[in-house]
Parts: C-alpha cells; sequence; structure tokens
C-alpha cells in the first residue's frame, strides 16, 4: 500500500481517482465525494441494498493510502464496543499491586488505574487518533440497524471530531477522520445527523454504467454475455418485485453464468442460477413463471436489433 | 491595463454577492416547496459552491445537491425547482460566464422573465397531476356493510375537536397499555437486584475506598417500547369511524416516539408526518388534505402489497408492532390477499387486527377477505361498540385472554359457512 496521499483537488480528479480503484462512478457521487473531502464533512450514503456504498469507502481508503476504520453498527452497539472500554482485570492487578507495594494515595492511585495504559481503543476513538495528512477513513456501516440512543451518541463525533472519556477527559482528533456513513434505510435516520453531512442517494446504475462496472468486476466474463445479464437485471428492476437485485447481485451472476462456461444467456440458464439475482420465493416464483422468459427474448430480440 | 485590473475586482465582488444571494432565493424556494432547509444549510451550500468552482451546470447542480437535500423523497423537488429556478433566469448561464469568460459565446438566449408564473405552476404541477377529476359522491345513508373496489375520490370534513373530547382522548391514551409492549435491549441500566455484573461500576466504586474494597455491581437490560406502524382502512364501509381512529392516531403519536401511521382505501397514504402535528384539528385537516380517497372503495390486498414493497423494509424493523384496523370487507376478488397477510404477518413483531365490524351480532367471519386475512394475524380484537376513543383503546388494552386468539374466528366462520 503506497503512504498516505492528499485528497483530490477537483471533481475531474476525483473521479480519475475513483476510476483508478475500478470504481465506475457517476458525476453526482464524485462531486458529492469531493465536496465531503475538501469541506472536511461526513459523507452520508443511503441506497438499496447492493448498490456499493461500503464499497466506497473502500476503494477510497485505498485510492488515498488510508487506514479503514469500519463500525458495523447493530441493535445494541454501546460506547464499550464502539468508542473504548477500560481493561478491567488489568485495572484490578494494578489496584493489587500498589496496595502490595504499600503506597496508596487515592489521586495518583486514580490516575495510575484510568490511565490510557488500560484504555481498549475501540473503533470510534481510533478513528480519532490519525495524524495530520494521514487521517483514516472511518466507515461507519448501516447506521440504521442501531437506535436513536446511538445516533445521537454519535452527533459529538461528528461535528466536533472529539470523545469524552469521564476518568481521562476530552479527546481530539489532530486531523479529522473522513467520515463515510451507510444505512439501508431500514428506519429513517434524524435530521440533526443528516444536518451534520452530506448526503447522496445511491441510486441503481443505468445500463452503460453498470455494463462498465461488469466489464472491471468480472473480466474473464463473455462480452455478449454481460450485455445479456446487465439488459435483464435493467428490466428486472423495473418489474414490482418485493426485493430488486442490486449491482452486488449483477456482479454474482455474471460471475456465476461464467463460471458455468455459458456465452449467452438461455431459459435454463436463468432458472438454474435465479437464486443468485432474486433471495424471495415470491419473487423467485413469478421469475420462473413465464415472466423470465419474457424479458429474456425481449432482451434478445433488442440485442440482435442492435447489431 | 492598470483600469482593467481596477474593474475586474469590483465585479469578482458583485459576483459573489450576487451568487450568495441567488442561492438563498433559491433555498427559500425550497422551502416553500416543502423541503427542510435551514440557515446553516444555505451557509454550507455557498461554501460549497465556493470550494467546487462552477464548472458545468451539472457540478453546479450536484454541488448544491449535495448539501441541500437531505432525504431521497426530496429530490423531485430540488430538481424541479433546480431546473426552474436556475433556469429560467438564466443564472448558471451568467455565472458561467463570470467564471469563465470564454462560455458566453455558447450560451442560449431564454425567453426572458417567463419565470413567475412558471415556478408556482411547476410547484404544483405534481399535485395537479395526481387529482383526477373528482365524481360526484353518491347519497350514501350508512354505508357499513357496502363494499367495492372501485375509486371514488373525494375529501372529508372533520368535525373539530371539543375540551372534553380531547381530555377524554388524553386519559384514554394515558391508560392504554398495549399488548406485548415493552421489549428489552441490549443496553443495560444499574439496577441493584440486577442479574448481571458491572464491572465499570465495580471499579469506579473500589476506588473511592482506595481500592480496600471492591463490591459487587449489578444491571439489567433496559426496556423500552417497539415502533408501532397502524394501518387504518378509510373506506366507505369504515367512514364512521374514522374520526375516531384519527384522533386515536394522533393521540398514540403524540405520547411516544416512533408510530408510524398508514391509511388506505383504493391507495395507501403515509399520515406519519401530518399525525406529528401537536393540534389534533389541525393534523386531522392535513390528513384530510393529504388523503384522496376517503369513503372510497376498498382494495386491502393491493394497499398492503404497496405497504410491503414500499414502506415495510423502513418502518418494521426493530421489533415493530402492527395494528391493522379494517373490517376486512375487500371486493370480490381476494387473490394476493392472503399472501400479502402472510408477508406483513412475517415481517412484524406481531401483527394485531382491530376489526369494528364485530360490533353487528350477525356477524361471522364467512367474508371471503376476512377468512384470507383470519389464518396471518396474532390477535383478532373486536371493538363491539365504538362511539368514543376510550372503546378503542379498551378493546386495545393487553388483556391475553382466548377470545382474541384468531383460531377461534376461523372456527366459527367456517362451521357457519358449512
Amino acid at each position: 500500500m503506497p503512504g498516505p496521499l492528499p485528497v483530490p483537488q477537483s471533481i475531474d480528479d476525483t473521479m480519475a481517482m475513483l476510476a483508478g480503484a475500478d470504481y465506475v462512478a457517476d458525476r453526482a457521487l464524485a462531486t458529492v465525494l469531493f465536496l465531503s473531502l475538501r469541506m472536511k464533512r461526513p459523507l452520508f450514503l443511503e441506497g438499496e441494498a447492493g448498490v456499493g456504498k461500503t464499497e466506497i469507502a473502500k476503494v477510497l481508503a485505498s485510492a488515498l493510502g488510508r487506514r479503514l476504520i469500519r463500525l458495523q453498527c447493530y441493535e445494541g452497539l454501546d460506547v464499550s464496543s464502539a468508542v473504548y472500554e477500560w481493561n478491567y482485570a488489568a485495572q484490578m492487578i494494578e489496584i493489587r499491586m500498589e496496595e502490595a507495594e504499600g503506597q496508596v494515595d487515592r489521586t495518583d492511585m486514580e490516575k495510575n488505574v484510568f490511565s490510557e495504559k488500560y484504555l481498549i481503543r475501540r473503533p470510534v476513538l481510533d478513528a480519532l487518533s490519525g495524524k495530520t495528512g494521514a487521517a483514516p477513513v472511518f466507515l461507519i456501516d448501516e447506521l440504521d440497524r442501531t437506535d436513536e440512543a446511538f445516533e445521537a451518541f454519535l452527533l459529538e463525533i461528528l461535528s466536533d471530531f472529539q470523545v469524552t472519556v469521564p476518568e481521562l477527559g476530552t479527546i481530539h482528533a489532530e486531523e479529522p477522520p473522513i467520515v463515510i456513513i451507510t444505512t439501508n434505510r431500514t428506519r429513517e435516520i434524524h435530521d440533526a445527523l443528516k444536518r451534520r453531512c452530506l448526503y447522496h442517494w445511491v441510486d441503481y446504475p443505468d445500463a452503460e454504467r453498470e455494463l462498465e462496472i461488469v466489464r472491471r468486476k468480472v473480466p474473464n466474463a463473455n462480452s455478449r454475455l454481460s450485455a445479456e445479464v446487465v439488459r435483464f437485471i435493467q428490466k428486472l428492476r423495473q418489474l414490482e418485485l418485493f426485493k430488486v437485485p442490486g449491482v452486488a447481485e449483477t456482479i454474482d451472476w455474471a460471475s456465476a453464468l461464467t463460471e458455468l462456461d455459458k456465452v449467452a444467456l438461455d431459459p435454463e440458464a436463468v432458472s438454474d442460477t435465479i437464486g443468485v439475482l432474486l433471495k424471495y420465493q415470491d419473487d423467485i416464483a413469478r421469475i420462473d413463471q413465464g415472466e423470465g422468459r419474457r424479458i429474456l427474448n425481449e432482451v434478445k430480440a433488442e440485442l440482435s436489433a442492435a447489431e | 491595463m492598470a483600469r482593467e485590473t481596477f474593474r475586474s475586482r469590483p465585479v469578482l465582488v458583485a459576483t459573489d454577492g450576487r451568487l450568495a444571494d441567488n442561492i438563498v432565493y433559491f433555498a427559500r424556494a425550497l422551502r416553500k416547496a416543502g423541503m427542510r432547509v435551514g440557515p446553516a444549510a444555505v451557509k454550507d451550500a455557498i461554501e460549497a459552491v465556493l470550494v467546487a468552482g462552477i464548472g458545468t451546470r451539472d457540478d453546479f447542480y450536484w454541488t448544491l445537491h449535495a448539501v441541500l437535500v437531505t432525504r431521497h423523497e426530496d429530490h423531485q423537488v430540488f430538481d424541479e425547482a433546480f431546473r426552474l429556478f436556475w433556469r429560467s433566469r438564466e443564472l448558471i448561464e451568467k455565472l458561467l460566464a463570470m467564471f469563465s469568460p470564454v462560455a458566453i459565446e455558447n450560451r442560449q438566449k431564454e425567453r426572458p422573465r417567463a419565470a413567475e408564473s412558471r415556478v408556482a405552476d411547476a410547484m404544483f404541477e405534481g399535485h395537479r397531476k395526481e387529482q383526477r377529476p373528482q365524481e360526484i359522491p353518491e347519497i350514501e345513508v350508512d354505508a357499513r356493510l357496502t363494499f367495492s373496489g372501485n375509486e371514488v375520490l373525494r375529501g372529508k370534513d372533520f368535525a373539530q375537536m371539543t375540551a372534553a373530547e380531547l381530555a377524554e382522548a388524553r386519559r384514554a391514551i394515558a391508560e392504554l397499555r398495549l399488548p406485548f409492549d415493552l421489549v428489552a435491549t441490549r443496553r443495560f441500566r444499574a439496577d441493584p437486584r440486577g442479574r448481571r455484573a458491572d464491572p465499570r461500576a465495580m471499579m469506579r466504586s473500589a476506588l473511592r475506598t482506595g481500592g480496600d474494597l471492591i463490591l459487587p455491581k449489578f444491571r439489567s437490560p433496559r426496556q423500552r417500547h417497539p415502533p408501532v406502524v397502524v394501518l387504518a382502512d378509510i373506506s366507505g364501509s369504515m367512514s364512521q369511524y374514522t374520526r375516531i381512529f384519527l384522533h386515536f392516531l394522533h393521540a398514540l403519536t403524540e405520547k411516544r416516539r416512533r408510530v408510524h401511521t398508514f391509511v388506505f382505501g383504493t391507495r395507501l397514504t403515509n399520515l406519519t408526518r401530518q399525525m406529528r402535528h401537536r393540534d389534533p384539528d389541525a393534523a386531522l385537516a392535513d390528513a384530510s388534505r393529504a388523503v384522496v380517497d376517503w369513503s372510497g372503495g376498498t382494495r386491502i390486498g393491493d394497499a398492503l402489497d404497496e405497504f410491503n414493497r414500499l414502506w415495510s423494509r423502513r418502518v418494521l424493523g426493530q421489533g415493530a408492532v402492527v395494528l391493522l384496523i379494517t373490517d376486512g370487507l375487500e371486493r370480490d376478488d381476494v387473490r394476493g390477499l392472503s399472501e400479502e397477510m402472510e408477508r406483513l404477518h412475517k415481517s412484524c413483531r406481531r401483527l394485531i387486527w382491530l376489526n369494528p365490524l364485530l360490533r353487528f351480532d350477525g356477524f361471522e367471519p364467512r367474508a371471503r377477505g376476512v377468512q384470507a386475512m383470519l389464518p396471518h394475524v396474532d390477535e383478532l380484537r373486536p371493538v363491539h361498540n365504538l362511539n368514543a376513543l376510550a372503546d378503542l383503546c379498551a378493546s386495545l388494552n393487553a388483556r391475553g385472554t382466548a377470545t382474541f386468539d384468531p383460531r377461534l374466528w376461523r372456527g366459527l366462520g367456517s362451521r357457519r359457512a358449512a
């Protein structure tokens, strides 16, 4: 991994940086990413599952040569697993040791027991410890999974980039981390938090961009196959399915079909591998019963018309 | 030469001023169109534009978008407002021209000042499209037992709430204990009778005595209310109860956090924001404006389908309890209703069906809609006498008696039908 690189200086630079790391972004995303880097504001990415939200943070970390710190949110996430925890066992030993030595000055002991030595750093505290010019990328993944209490706690961190440890004092970041927050919208995030961030809705890519993504991510896929796969999925997204496939599914499907040595879609291949694409029984049944075949025929017709 | 430099400076400053002013006006337009854009956002927008510079129209669009839009739903409004606001006044072209003199050549002349009326039009264009021509409402004395799938769009006025009613409602809601209304979270609170050790508290108290005594401290999981999602039927057959349960929903929203309200007749409407209004009359007036299918036909299956597809993942997280208020009188075609109910049932923690039709002695769960829905509810709660909000609360109170078991009702229906 190269050393930490400075942030890009223009929207075009940002586009180039993302493209260099094999992330095919549209101009809108590059703009908001550039602004968030320059204005040092957290980037709040919302969108359906599998459209590449988490990937942005990973790509950013590798392209800028920064460390990636990831905080996976879940219900009941609390300060001791997100920010810091005291090493109680070691603290207890420290107390016993001091007693054995016979020095029991209360203030000294408190200082020793609650010193940085016994502080276990969790992702948030870790993210605040970046040096100037090398601030890490801090990914807060699936924020909607945690509860409002944790969201409220994030407010202090995201606006001032500091954490207060009661026993130790306030810890400031030398340079604020590059914060990326993702959510799947399983619940609304409070406005107060959104206001501190730059918001972007990550949508499904258009056919052209999706084809480019498949080309980059599954380089050994047949070009006819990738074109058919992308068109098929684009049409699938227009149906009223319970869960439409995301970009991640497109990539999975293209690589699955490539593994099966397919060079073009056929009805059997579609029905054999539909589980890669659709994850709900109702959706699968619907596509298996004729609608899949209809879409496939449309795709074939369109592609041969284009040739 | 010297004069040139002298002149270029004030122009630059003036550009800056204009830009800021225009962004402020634009933000104000957005606010008027219903987006929540605060002064801090405006400041950020100006800052962002200065940071990004104005390269192309697209960049400018996305720069403002990044700062001013904080909800996906607002994207359309922003898009429309941006198109009208910045195009009609040729502002971007002017700004572009100021940032780069070359751009003047290829800017297109637009007709001047066609703006004002069009901006107004555009803001309401979306609404106007949605509103179909209203049909003349048929005269309907009592529609309780009638049901149809035909879409009839009409408005509704609610009588204002009297002070006595309001007090009554508040009291009833305060006494209301919903079934299964507390869930343990994974957070803890200090509790001397708790069952889990609390090492941090132990360490703190130990230091108070200089480490001589390390006494055990305990904690236990916190409990809190799960989210409540209410799906209420507002079709013709339910119309005489609508006012009561809207009051109920408003009072419920006032009392607890995380209440989501949806109403459906022939289409599904999310009333959560309207219900947040502090004043019940204002909230009902808002709700009345937001819904177009008051007292029309019923399409329970379609409404549930829409809910499952578009909303269930957004509001049913974190163990939500769903309260379905409907008489279950679906139009004849009940295809899909059972499947949608099953999906709804499986995506929430508990599905409670509140059925006001049970007040009729002759009620038998024989209607096909009812038959399709019954297997998929956890509880069926009858409302024998729904004249006031207190009746609704009483029927919802947590008393785990067997009469709420949907299986009993199912048996009844099929026996009599046979």
